[in-house]
């Protein structure tokens, strides 16, 4: 039941869908992975570390 | 036995300089650099956290085989959680990368460090591959007959054929598990031996 509810969100049983440009071929799973990595690294250097003002402040 | 006697042990030798590069309490410190406050470090345990999960599920598939994670549901479940967690580990690793690249992390003696790195991704990449030949599906097949050239392009082939089935299950489950495990507990000694690298505006020579 719940493989069903979770598989009616996002249809994957379809072949992949790919990216052309010039001699780039990606697939789109590959491409959504890749961005998501990018922004979560953007995130991590940006976001603010909790705690870590104390930490400054102890020292 | 005279002390000089004690003192040529192998083993007094081992303790003496093991405690010495690494003492207790830098193997498991109480407190790190303020510098260290950041959501980057969270990736490399986020990596080696993805492992513990990657290792615990495949020992729970070879229990159980592949008629087991491909026709019943908990089967299922565990296989998606083996990949899904080989997933986290790679995209954490891949984070961990770039932060440690952008840092210049090999810095004030710590080469070894970003090799054994290195090595662990280059290890990890061969441990996927050997993984997804050995799902026994037509998945697999597919896998293995398309990256068979590239191997064999390179002159590896002779050795590592990615069509032997039981070759490839050896090295995903015993080989190549061994040499992860090995490479990542060298990797965080290394790590706590040489301390985590300061910020690049900071004096390179001070460390911890």
């Amino acid at each position: 039941m719940s493989s069903f509810l979770i598989g009616a969100l996002i249809n994957l049983n379809h072949p992949d869908h790919y990216f052309q440009w010039h001699i780039f071929d990606i697939s789109a799973a590959n491409a959504i992975v890749i961005i998501l990595m990018l922004a979560t690294f953007i995130g991590a250097l940006l976001l603010p570390f909790p705690g870590r003002r104390r930490r400054k402040e102890n020292q | 036995m005279s002390t000089s006697e004690i003192d040529r042990q192998w083993t007094t030798r081992l303790r003496k300089r093991t405690f010495g590069k690494l003492p207790p309490e830098k193997m498991l410190p109480d407190t790190q650099p303020s510098y260290v406050s950041s959501w980057i470090y969270v990736f490399g345990v986020a990596t080696i956290s993805s492992l513990v999960v990657v290792i615990a599920t495949g020992c729970v598939l070879a229990i159980f085989g592949p008629a087991w994670w491909h026709t019943s549901n908990v089967g299922h479940f565990v296989n998606s959680m083996h990949l899904w967690s080989v997933e986290i580990f790679f995209f954490s690793m891949v984070i961990h990368l770039w932060g440690k690249y952008f840092m210049a992390a090999w810095r004030g003696g710590r080469a070894l460090t970003w090799i054994t790195g290195m090595v662990l991704f280059l290890c990890s990449i061969v441990t996927a591959l050997t993984g997804y030949v050995s799902q026994s599906n037509f998945d697999s097949q597919w896998i293995s007959t398309q990256a068979k050239d590239a191997i064999n392009g390179s002159g590896g082939g002779a050795f590592f054929n990615l069509l032997n089935g039981g070759q490839m299950l050896m090295w995903h489950i015993v080989l190549m598990p061994l040499i992860l495990v090995l490479l990542v507990g060298v990797h965080v000694v290394l790590v706590r031996i040489k301390g985590v690298v300061p910020p690049i505006e900071e004096n390179a020579g001070a460390v911890q």
